[in-house]
């Protein structure tokens, strides 16, 4: 299980994540929303090691993420930030491949091949396999990505906006396949994401943030409500139900 | 890419062009009854000097290859980066210091001074990171040229000046047997780089990637400024700076085969000995009898190259 105690991360004297503590429910899809600032990719990155806290901590597996051994972190994560996106010339196998680092070491071993396979089957980018990750468009290069993350294999998967630079098919793609890895694959996953419809049609649990705090946290059917909403963001956001899915309206 | 065979094939061809070319006359002939004089051009003159071009090409060119990974960058080399200049003001304070000093002392000195640039460099780099990936490699020239300016004071200051002119231009006419030998050193950390290959192409990645993928960045980093700073040493040691190879041939093989370490890896070794080889091949019999010293001609070919590089840069780099 993922949770945070008490988490602050401040930038000089400017809080950005303040007193968080939470406990996340596992095997579920997981959404922090919230604007823009508002602290979602910094709790992810803290729950991930990439930066660390300034007061309190995040555990994983009742385990504190600073006392984990990286490698041994890095076969029960996977994280794919917001800027670990890179251009380097290499092949959309290549990259794939190296998901498998942490377990592999880097001789990949008949295992490794296989979940290889899967992740690209599973993205359904086999057909891109070939090609150098800086001549792919910024869609099929987050494929990419994403492809690497599954490939990793890991019981936690903590995705920094991944919908990003994704069309409509390959997002609702992305996030069926998502929910079908929570479901039947007990994997649990986190994400940030900003549209809040993928929420509302995905997530099974949300995590709101406002001002560096959690300020509402509860199942998706809790917390996809026009006032909570509306205060998280700061807009007017109606709610519709559409064959009973709700729908948010804020487009004014 | 050729094949593996026909790369050897190739390699061995020019390399045996290499051996027979010279002002003193012997063909392949005379191998099966070298008199005394024709033995002792063969084996103290003309066999080291293919054996340092080789090593001192292949290795240089990874070294490039590794440091271009752990910097992010496609314009930094040993040469770009001032690594070399350094290397020479570490020669030069080891031969004032320590008079008479063994070169596995000055490879030593060497090395611990352009390790210290290097990673002054790196920090310069940091702090202007974000910015044109052009104007890195012309930081580290901009640096590595008052580096060698001090070499150079010094060297003029304690007289040796002289001695200091052939650290200035490499030149593998001056290497005889028992004088190179240290830059044998380059072999094992080029397997050394292949066994970590793929840690650099992850460096290479960034650091976030690196990280969640459990590596430690930094490690990694730092053990790949140590190999390209003793490799550059050995070679500034043993036969001088040479220039560009590892700025040119890692970027033209990225072109084709991308910038995966242990796919480039073999490729990179040799096209920087095969360059090297013809490159000295050439400057041997342009001007026959007489020499232009490879760094000449490396520096010619090199900086041509390395502009197109620049001008193209938005698609590769």
């Amino acid at each position: 299980m993922i949770s945070t105690e008490s988490l602050s991360k401040k930038y000089g004297d400017k809080f950005v994540l303040r007193e968080v503590s939470a406990s996340l429910p596992e095997n579920k899809i997981t959404a922090f929303i919230g604007c823009n600032g508002a602290g979602k990719s910094t709790m992810l990155n803290i729950i991930s090691r990439l930066i660390p806290a300034s007061e309190g901590c995040a555990f994983v597996d009742g385990k504190k993420v600073s006392e984990w051994d990286s490698r041994k972190l890095a076969q029960n994560l996977a994280i794919l930030g917001q800027n670990s996106h890179n251009s380097a010339r290499i092949s959309v196998e290549d990259l794939v491949a190296f998901g498998r680092f942490p377990h592999s070491g880097g001789s990949l071993a008949e295992r490794d091949f296989e979940m290889v396979e899967r992740a690209l089957k599973m993205t359904g980018i086999e057909d891109l396999r070939g090609r150098f990750i800086d001549e792919l468009s910024g869609g099929q290069r987050q494929m990419a990505h994403i492809a690497m993350s599954i490939a990793q294999d890991t019981k936690y998967i903590l995705l920094d906006e991944p919908l990003n630079n994704l069309d409509m098919s390959r997002s609702v793609k992305i996030m069926k396949l998502l929910r079908k890895l929570a479901r039947e694959e007990s994997k649990t996953i986190l994400i940030v994401i900003h549209d809040i419809n993928f929420v509302s049609f995905y997530a099974d649990y949300i995590v709101a943030l406002k001002d560096g705090r959690v300020k509402y946290e509860g199942s998706s059917e809790a917390v996809m409500k026009s006032e909570i909403l509306s205060d998280i963001y700061g807009m007017r956001i109606e709610i519709e139900e559409y064959k009973g899915k709700k729908i948010c309206v804020y487009y004014q | 890419m050729l094949a593996p065979f026909l790369q050897i094939l190739i390699l061995a061809a020019c390399s045996f062009c290499s051996l027979f070319v010279g002002v003193a006359d012997i063909s392949p002939l005379d191998l099966f009854s070298l008199s005394g004089e024709q033995s002792g051009i063969f084996f103290v003159g003309r066999l080291p000097r293919l054996c340092s071009i080789l090593v001192a090409g292949s290795s240089l060119a990874v070294a490039g290859l590794i440091m271009q990974r752990i910097m992010q960058n496609k314009f930094v080399s040993p040469t770009t980066a001032g690594t070399m200049q350094w290397c020479k003001l570490g020669v030069v304070i080891a031969v004032v210091c320590l008079p008479g000093a063994s070169p596995i002392l000055r490879v030593g000195a060497a090395c611990a001074v352009s390790l210290l640039g290097t990673f002054l460099f790196l920090a310069i780099v940091n702090k202007v990171r974000g910015q044109s990936a052009v104007l890195v490699p012309l930081i580290g020239i901009m640096l590595g040229s008052v580096v060698d300016a001090g070499a150079t004071f010094f060297a003029y200051k304690f007289d040796i000046i002289q001695n200091m002119a052939s650290w200035l231009q490499g030149n593998f006419s001056l290497v005889i047997a028992g004088k190179y030998e240290l830059l044998y050193l380059s072999v094992p950390l080029m397997f050394l780089a292949y066994f970590y290959a793929d840690y650099f192409t992850i460096a290479g990645m960034g650091k976030g990637t690196a990280l969640s993928l459990g590596l430690n960045h930094a490690a990694i980093v730092n053990a790949g400024l140590l190999i390209v700073a003793l490799v550059s040493s050995a070679s500034v040691v043993g036969v001088g700076n040479i220039p560009f190879v590892g700025l040119i041939v890692p970027n033209v093989l990225a072109i084709f085969k991308g910038d995966g370490v242990k796919n480039i890896l073999w490729d990179c070794a040799w096209l920087g000995a095969l360059l090297v080889l013809i490159c000295d091949i050439a400057g041997r019999l342009i001007i026959f009898p007489y020499e232009i010293p490879i760094g000449v001609i490396l520096s010619v070919a090199g900086a041509a190259v390395f502009l197109v590089l620049i001008r193209s840069g938005r698609r590769y780099a």
